[in-house]
């Protein structure tokens, strides 16, 4: 099915990787796509397909075995990723996030933090969120006004209590364990954002407004607030003013996560597309004879295949331990932008049908258009790309 | 003692990806399409995964493949088997049946065993023959069209209901045996991330054919006694109608497609 020829093609695939992306894709395709349509029509989030991930192993696929991961490569979790997208995208993000809230604790946790906060995230027992935008903003991530205040003991600071708004944070209310971002002195910019562990519970922290999307409607996002919360300091991860460069580190690895999502999204789009057009005849004849559509349909497998290409570009580089900056933008931008496009192709194929809500076509298309928003618009991704090819030129 | 089971899984190509050819020999053209474990050998497999979970058993897999048969074991190691044995040698190349019968005989008199579970066919020869040559040469009792398999450890045998054109036949054997199975032993599970991260320490003991003490020249392409000489392609099936929706509205469609043609 998806392997065509040598784009994302068996070749460059070890057995394992093919046996992560075969065992992800029967979990996607009898766990997760059969409920996908009622799922987003309800709006509701279904814990038992996160806890069905987590028996499985998909809840820490990519983690270190050393931590109690299960050891894959990152460009397995990219398989991963597009067989979840293409069932359903609100159950890869509410994946990826969950992932994207892990990676920090693994590369800036203490040994105490790690086997504390990791092993129930890992089972699937406990679900993350990451806690970074702000209703002032979510790509300026500097910006970020939730304040952190120490709060002194014996011993120095024994605790610090947040204060403040965050918004669109994925998983929540549902999200057991909260990576939380907060600055402990605003006038420092990006050098005052400060991590901490947050559980659901905590008093002082509770949930507002429930946002209501256009798309991946089954994966909630919710309003944090914090009401003078307060963080025991063994819960701070890393050092004070440190949080800049931790939100930043992971952010790379969600982008490639959420590109191979899209990729599962345009996927889906395409393989539905060329089985509708050779089922529904016009004038006599199967869509599927018509040029003008097939060369629609081939231009959806070229967009498709070149988006898996670039994503599994950034995967490998990060399996390799290269520097994935540019490459997972370049990757998240590609892939949403062509999740995007075939998606809205496939909407045009599938003429009244596609537009109806009962086919899951147009999901895809609603779907697609919020990864080209979250996980660092698109444009910011043009800047990053811009900046990063601006720095190697000679002048 | 845990019971002993060996199931032989063949690599074929992966009829997925609808890449299968033969090359001008008339052989399988092994390189132009990834290899998986066929597809009934995957049923046997899982039977003999369900008596590891219920009764106990050593599930060990045999397959006479290319080297990089391995890789294509492990995915059955990844759903739960022990451990692999791969015979492989270039001479093997071109084998026919009777020299698959042969080698794998060879390769289970090595083994110690209870029963031998071998697939209803392959979906590259289409032979199915291979496990009852197998059970011919070792004299052990062939239970064929196995839909369900029963061993009883204590007592040392076996019963196998055995689907027959009016319904099912039990047949009993001494252990060892060897039971030839279909679809009906039940659908195979897929393997976990704990059962693929298992799999990364399980052991692939690869033999040739020396190793087996078998004369290399009397096996391969220059041995076989059955030779491809031509292939012609099914006819392309006819236009056909996809019937959606419940039991209900698909019998109703059919109903009122078969009287529309005036068939009913």
């Amino acid at each position: 099915m998806a392997e065509t020829g040598a784009l994302g093609g068996p070749g460059g695939l070890t057995a394992e990787e093919r046996l992560l992306r075969d065992t992800a894709r029967e979990f996607a395709q009898r766990e997760v796509a059969p409920t996908a349509i009622e799922r987003d029509e309800q709006e509701r989030f279904d814990r038992s397909i996160f806890t069905g991930m987590g028996q499985l192993g998909l809840t820490g696929a990519p983690l270190p075995e050393s931590v109690g991961g299960g050891g894959f490569s990152y460009l397995g979790w990219a398989l991963v990723m597009e067989e979840i997208g293409a069932a359903d995208m609100a159950s890869a993000v509410t994946l990826s996030v969950h992932l994207l809230s892990q990676f920090p604790v693994l590369n800036y946790g203490t040994p105490e933090q790690t086997a504390r906060w990791l092993p129930p995230m890992i089972a699937g027992e406990a679900l993350g969120a990451f806690c970074l935008t702000e209703p002032s903003g979510g790509s300026d991530a500097a910006a970020l006004r939730t304040r952190a205040t120490p709060v002194d003991g014996a011993d120095g600071v024994a605790a610090y209590r947040l204060e403040g708004t965050k918004i669109w944070i994925s998983n929540a209310p549902e999200a057991d364990r909260y990576l939380v971002f907060a600055t402990v002195d605003p006038s420092k910019g990006p050098k005052g954002i400060t991590a901490f562990l947050v559980e659901k519970g905590t008093p002082g922290f509770r949930f507002g407004a429930h946002e209501k999307k256009m798309g991946i409607r089954s994966c909630p996002a919710t309003e944090l607030i914090f009401d003078g919360a307060l963080v025991p300091a063994a819960n701070r991860l890393g050092e004070e003013g440190g949080g800049y460069r931790i939100a930043l580190s992971s952010l790379a690895e969600g982008r490639i996560s959420i590109g191979a999502g899209c990729v599962g999204i345009a996927r889906s789009a395409l393989e539905q597309s060329a089985a509708y057009l050779q089922q529904r005849k016009a004038f006599g004849a199967p869509l599927s004879e018509l040029q003008g559509l097939k060369f629609m349909l081939a231009e959806m497998a070229r967009d498709v295949a070149a988006a898996r290409a670039l994503v599994h570009e950034a995967a490998r580089a990060k399996d390799r331990g290269e520097p994935i900056g540019e490459l997972s933008s370049i990757a998240k931008w590609t892939a949403s932008d062509t999740a995007m496009k075939v998606a809205t192709d496939a909407v045009q194929l599938f003429g009244g049908s596609g537009y109806s809500r009962e086919t899951g076509i147009e999901r895809l298309m609603r779907d697609a258009k919020g990864a080209q928003i979250y996980e660092g618009t698109n444009q910011i991704h043009r800047l990053i790309v811009a900046d990063a090819v601006l720095s190697r030129a000679r002048v | 003692m845990a019971l002993r089971i060996v199931v032989l899984t063949k690599p074929v190509p992966d009829p997925a990806a609808a890449a299968e050819r033969l090359g001008p020999d008339g052989r399988l053209d092994r390189a132009a399409s990834p290899a998986v474990i066929n597809g009934n050998d995957e049923y046997t497999l899982e039977a003999a995964l369900k008596l590891a979970d219920s009764m106990g058993a050593e599930v060990t897999l045999l397959s006479m493949a290319p080297p990089t048969g391995v890789e294509t074991m492990r995915k059955g190691l990844a759903m739960g088997a022990h451990r692999g044995v791969l015979v492989t040698d270039p001479a093997l190349a071109g084998a026919d049946g009777w020299s698959t019968v042969q080698v794998l005989a060879a390769a289970l008199r090595t083994l110690e065993y209870d029963l031998v579970l071998a697939g209803f066919d392959t979906s590259d020869g289409v032979g199915g023959v291979v496990g009852a040559g197998i059970a011919t040469l070792l004299k052990l009792p062939l239970l064929s069209s196995a839909a369900k398999i029963e061993p009883n450890a204590d007592a040392g045998t076996v019963r196998v209901r055995r689907i027959s054109p009016t319904g099912f036949d039990v047949l009993e054997a001494p252990m060892p045996a060897l039971i030839v199975g279909t679809q009906l032993l039940g659908e195979p599970r897929y393997p976990s991330l704990k059962g693929i991260m298992a799999a990364r320490s399980k052991e692939v003991v690869t033999k040739s054919l020396a190793d087996l003490g078998l004369d290399a020249a009397a096996f391969g392409g220059a041995a076989a006694r059955t030779k491809v000489t031509g292939t012609t392609k099914p006819p392309a099936r006819g236009a056909t109608q996809v019937v959606r929706g419940t039991p209900e509205e698909g019998a109703k469609a059919i109903a009122d497609l078969l009287a529309s043609r005036r068939l009913i």
